[in-house]
């Protein structure tokens, strides 16, 4: 990696005025970002180490969500007994994140932050219809994710928290990438009321809404509603791993999994 | 109190000596050497996978911190360095030699695959040499490639050397065509087949290293790096890079993590470090990063193949024909040219008595990194073709795919056996090992559990290989009469000191195998020394005699029957000196396990008695006897030897997402007599792991470029622990005829037998579809399309 200086403020608004400068790159689990330092991909002028900021940290119920704090660990969602309690999906999705190494490390706010179409996480806050909040404002699911690795974040805008509202049912399912173990398609459904939500990773550019399936499952909450719905292949990832085609076909496959995971 | 020393001779499982070492992280390998005043190197590697170099700037590049050097294939070209030598000639058709073409250390004129070395950065921290190598400006004018072999056999196809036509490296091939085509003349049945065996990149968890130093006092050179034969370095640098006499330059290759074939070879940056220790008379290291290491380790396999073969109307199987196009890469490495000829080739009767066979193979050059020996090796390519045919044969004929195996099964009282291809086979039984596998895997009651399955939802099936090989390689006179350049004899030095301790010195070089626990078992087998006081060194050209190193399952067969000459030699000895001591006739001195004894009494001499005898001969026949007790043999194999077994393989589709998963595996292998059970039971598993690998998950993947697109983790399917089943490993042992310990080898089997039971598991459970070839590996996506295709097609 390239020389960078470092920092480890303590709080958001020390992190906000270091962030300020454009070169500079907020770091938490380090996950994605330090393997692009090693590989000489980045170069940022500053590391701001959000690590030793207090209020970032914590599961707390707060009404009818649970707002988890963005340094919580993979690990520390997965075993929680709250959001276990409340929104048993999430700590499943969470419990599937990569591998042990990237539980124990990786954290919620650096994966959504990040917007990795094949991250884990973005399929539950859209899939939820989860609210960001940041340093300077509350940001609805719906408005966040707006491209391939690209946000609703301004450059020194932190995401300080996720609040998750707690739904009647909810499940997610993934098929993952054979080499990585990233999501080559998954889908994260919720019901609430009459509100359903379909929040397809993996298999676009960027986490989406399914509106067919939304609509055929607010009709019909059961797998079979979406069994014959095809996702159009147009704007789906190929790589060597799968054509856009497949992974179409695989939104429907998880969707009905996700389905009859949230029960 | 009577303590009983648990047996650890030939047959027990006595755990692994060298694991306690690698187990609490105190391996110490190439890279955790660190010398007074060391720079590290980084290498210039083309982002091109063809192009011409107009020229290199270094003048930035020197002036940057820390920068001690800045070396480019001109520099190396001024010190008169020889380019990077083949190991191995074969011969074309008409009798001309192959295409040879030279091999640069440093690219001079042109680069010819992504990572091809372009020059170098020397500095005094492995950052700094890797800030000086971004500063250094290559003028390239990038050329058209060709990345396939397809694309390298066009007309007009990229020129990749100079000289070399067609890009063709040889068009060998062996067998009798004529008698071949009449054969086929006369058939009842042709059955065909078109393969593609999967290029794969080895990934040992160690990624590669050296080290390189240069004493100004003696000028003498030190090599330290990750090579599975240091003194096979020794020799192809010194004499043909470097010009250094052998007396001076000394090659340790310390603790490998792991080899499959990819350290054998000698590297361009082995020679880079150690010209450069010479050079600046300061240590220079390199280590590969993991992304360096997908780009410039050798690859394996590589092949695209027809194979024909004619069966009369029993299903006996009248000929074999089989045209195969391998890939080189765009150099050739240490051993490539005999991979798909001699270790290939010959491989293609394999258990089975087909009378006659013809092989044609042509080797090409493409815009792609080099491509040699992978465990197996040329086995597991013929394995894989002959295996699947078989199935193909089978479907097609009617006749069970079992049946038609055994049909033509070398009959067990035949041996030895010579096949119509150069081969003969000392020993085997195949019908004993089928068997064996077909009970432990209960093969008879597999379409219950396939309906169970279908239950589920799953698709499953079941698929078998009945496979031979060939190791232990090989007599010297025989592999050099087929183009090697080489002997492939090994070493070994038994070294009793004087108080009964012993120093196994061993031409072999362990890199994960467990030599250090199964040579010390044969130590104890014949000698009688515990396990706990046999120390076996290894991997340096300073300690150990001129040996040919560990590739091709031969360490145990080649390396072990060495140290049992030189365990002959020191009981011959120790008779002698213990006859002499308890003044008794030579002829009436026993030896039993540590024992000398004079035949018929109860007067005995322990070995520590014979080893002080010897270093303090006071007592002692010295006019007829050297003083010490060490002695050397070397041994040349008489023939290769022919480890053969049956794998099955289980597995499940989900229909819905093509994911394979394998249920079982089951192995019932002919290693020869085994040493050390759980060592053979380790190198089976990891040996199936690998074939798994091939099968199911691993592919190096150009684009039209030449670019790798399978370049690191995220894109290179490495097999994990939860993507293999629970594997059962059993022997069935007929013992090799022309060793002195009887063993066949363990290290390949594992990864030859495996991939064509897996793929036709994966076939038999897609039997509804009418799945007819199948290439590896076996994605999910494409599971997918042949299921999606099937049910469109029943659709229209």
């Amino acid at each position: 990696m390239y020389d960078f200086a470092y920092h480890k403020p303590a709080t958001v608004a020390d992190a906000v005025k270091l962030l300020a400068d454009p070169d500079a790159k907020a770091i938490s689990g380090g996950h994605t970002l330090l393997p692009a330092l090693k590989h000489r991909l980045n170069k940022p002028s500053a590391l701001v180490d959000l690590s030793g900021i207090a209020e970032l940290k914590g599961i707390r119920r707060a009404g009818n969500a649970i707002v988890i704090g963005a340094l919580t660990r993979h690990v520390e969602v997965a075993t929680s007994a709250e959001v276990k309690a409340a929104i048993p999906a999430l700590a499943y999705l969470a419990s599937h994140i990569g591998d042990v190494q990237v539980r124990n490390r990786g954290t919620l706010g650096g994966s959504v932050s990040n917007n990795d179409p094949a991250a884990d996480y973005p399929a539950a806050v859209l899939g939820l219809g989860a609210t960001i909040h940041t340093s300077s404002r509350k940001i609805a699911a719906d408005d966040f994710f707006l491209g391939m690795f690209t946000t609703a974040l301004e450059p020194n805008e932190i995401l300080t928290a996720i609040e998750f509202p707690i739904v009647d049912k909810a499940g997610y399912a993934k098929m993952k990438n054979p080499a990585s173990r990233y999501v080559m398609a998954g889908v994260f459904v919720s019901k609430s009321g009459g509100n359903v939500r379909v929040a397809v990773n993996g298999a676009g550019p960027c986490v989406f809404r399914q509106a067919e399936m939304e609509k055929a499952l607010a009709a019909n909450w059961s797998p079979e509603a979406v069994a014959g719905i095809k996702q159009a292949a147009g704007d789906l990832n190929t790589d060597i791993h799968g054509s856009a085609e497949y992974r179409a076909h695989l939104v429907t496959v998880m969707a009905k999994r996700a389905v009859a995971a949230a029960g | 109190m009577n303590v009983v020393a648990p047996f650890e001779g030939i047959g027990a499982s006595v755990r692994r000596k060298e694991d306690f070492r690698f187990i609490q992280g105190r391996g110490a390998y190439t890279d955790d050497f660190n010398r007074q005043g060391q720079l590290h190197a980084w290498i210039v590697r083309s982002p091109h996978a063809h192009a011409r170099i107009k020229g290199v700037d270094t003048s930035a590049a020197a002036k940057m911190p820390g920068v001690v050097a800045v070396f480019t294939g001109a520099d190396m070209a001024k010190d008169n360095l020889g380019g990077l030598p083949c190991g191995w000639q074969i011969h074309n058709k008409d009798g001309s030699p192959m295409a040879e073409p030279p091999h640069p250390v440093l690219a001079v004129d042109k680069v010819r695959h992504v990572g091809d070395p372009v020059a170098v950065a020397i500095a005094a921290t492995r950052e700094q040499a890797r800030d000086a190598a971004e500063a250094i400006a290559v003028d390239y004018e990038v050329l058209p490639a060709a990345a396939t072999m397809a694309d390298a056999l066009k007309p007009g196809a990229p020129v990749i050397h100079d000289g070399v036509a067609n890009n063709l490296c040889y068009d060998w091939h062996i067998g009798d065509k004529a008698v071949l085509d009449q054969a086929f003349a006369g058939a009842a049945k042709v059955v065909s087949l078109d393969l593609v065996n999967n290029r794969l990149i080895p990934n040992a968890m160690e990624p590669r290293a050296a080290l390189g130093e240069f004493d100004r006092t003696t000028g003498d050179y030190t090599l330290t790096t990750t090579s599975q034969n240091p003194h096979v370095i020794r020799l192809l640098m010194g004499a043909n890079v470097l010009h250094i006499p052998e007396s001076k330059l000394r090659v340790v290759a310390p603790d490998v993590g792991g080899g499959f074939g990819s350290k054998i070879y000698h590297y361009a940056e082995e020679a880079i470090v150690t010209w450069s220790a010479g050079k600046l008379a300061r240590p220079v290291k390199w280590t590969a990063d993991r992304s360096e290491s997908f780009m410039s380790d050798a690859h394996g396999r590589d092949h695209v193949s027809k194979a024909e073969l004619a069966l009369d109307a029993n299903g006996k199987f009248l000929g074999l024909r089989v045209h195969t196009y391998a890939n080189m890469g765009a150099y050739l490495s240490t051993f490539a040219p005999c991979v798909p000829t001699y270790l290939y080739a010959t491989l293609l009767a394999g258990v089975y008595t087909t009378p006659v066979i013809y092989c044609e193979v042509k080797a090409v050059f493409t815009n792609t990194v080099p491509v040699d020996a992978y465990r197996g090796a040329g086995r597991p390519e013929a394995t894989f073709l002959l295996e699947r045919l078989m199935d193909v044969a089978a479907k097609e004929t009617g006749i069970d795919r079992v049946d038609l195996r055994r049909r033509n099964f070398i009959p067990t009282d035949a041996f030895p056996y010579q096949t119509p291809v150069a081969l003969q086979y000392d020993s085997g039984n195949y019908h004993a090992t089928l068997d064996q596998a077909l009970q432990s895997a209960d093969w008879a009651g597999f379409e219950a559990r396939r309906a169970e399955a279908a239950k589920r939802g799953k698709l499953r099936g079941i698929g078998c290989s009945t496979y031979l090989e060939a190791c232990g390689i090989a007599p010297s006179a025989v592999v050099g009469s087929l183009g090697a350049r080489a002997g492939l004899y090994e070493v070994g030095t038994i070294r009793v000191h004087p108080t009964g301790s012993v120093t196994v010195l061993t031409g072999s070089h362990s890199h994960g195998q467990g030599h250090e626990t199964t040579f010390a078992q044969l130590v104890a087998d014949r000698l009688g020394v515990p396990v706990a006081q046999v120390d076996v060194v290894h991997g340096d050209t300073a300690k150990v005699p001129f040996g040919m190193g560990t590739y091709g399952s031969r360490s145990l067969a080649v390396g072990g029957s060495a140290m049992v000459k030189a365990m002959d030699k020191i009981i011959a000895k120790g008779k002698r000196i213990a006859a002499h001591l308890m003044e008794a006739s030579v002829d009436d001195i026993e030896f039993d396990r540590g024992t000398f004894r004079v035949a018929g009494t109860d007067r005995t001499k322990a070995l520590v008695d014979i080893s002080v005898a010897a270093y303090v001969p006071h007592n002692y026949p010295i006019d007829e006897l050297e003083p010490g007790l060490e002695e050397t043999a070397f041994y040349d194999p008489k023939n290769f030897t022919y480890p053969g077994g049956c794998h099955i393989a289980e597995v499940e589709i989900d229909p819905e997402t093509g994911q394979v998963s394998v249920a079982n595996f089951t192995a019932v292998d002919d290693v020869g007599r085994v040493i050390n059970p759980m060592i053979v039971e380790g190198q089976v598993q990891g040996g199936v792991a690998q074939g798994i690998g091939q099968a199911l998950l691993e592919a190096c993947v150009y684009d039209a470029d030449g670019q790798l697109l399978s370049g690191s983790m995220m894109d290179y399917t490495m097999p994990r622990a939860d993507d293999l089943p629970p594997v059962s490993v059993a022997t069935h042992t007929t013992l090799c005829t022309h060793n002195p310990l009887g063993v066949k080898g363990c290290g390949e089997v594992g990864a030859i037998g495996s991939p064509p039971a897996v793929i036709n598991a994966v076939v038999d459970a897609l039997r509804d579809f009418n799945v007819r070839s199948l290439d590896m590996p076996a994605t999910p996506a494409k599971i997918w399309q042949i299921i999606n295709g099937g049910r469109r097609m029943a659709a229209e």
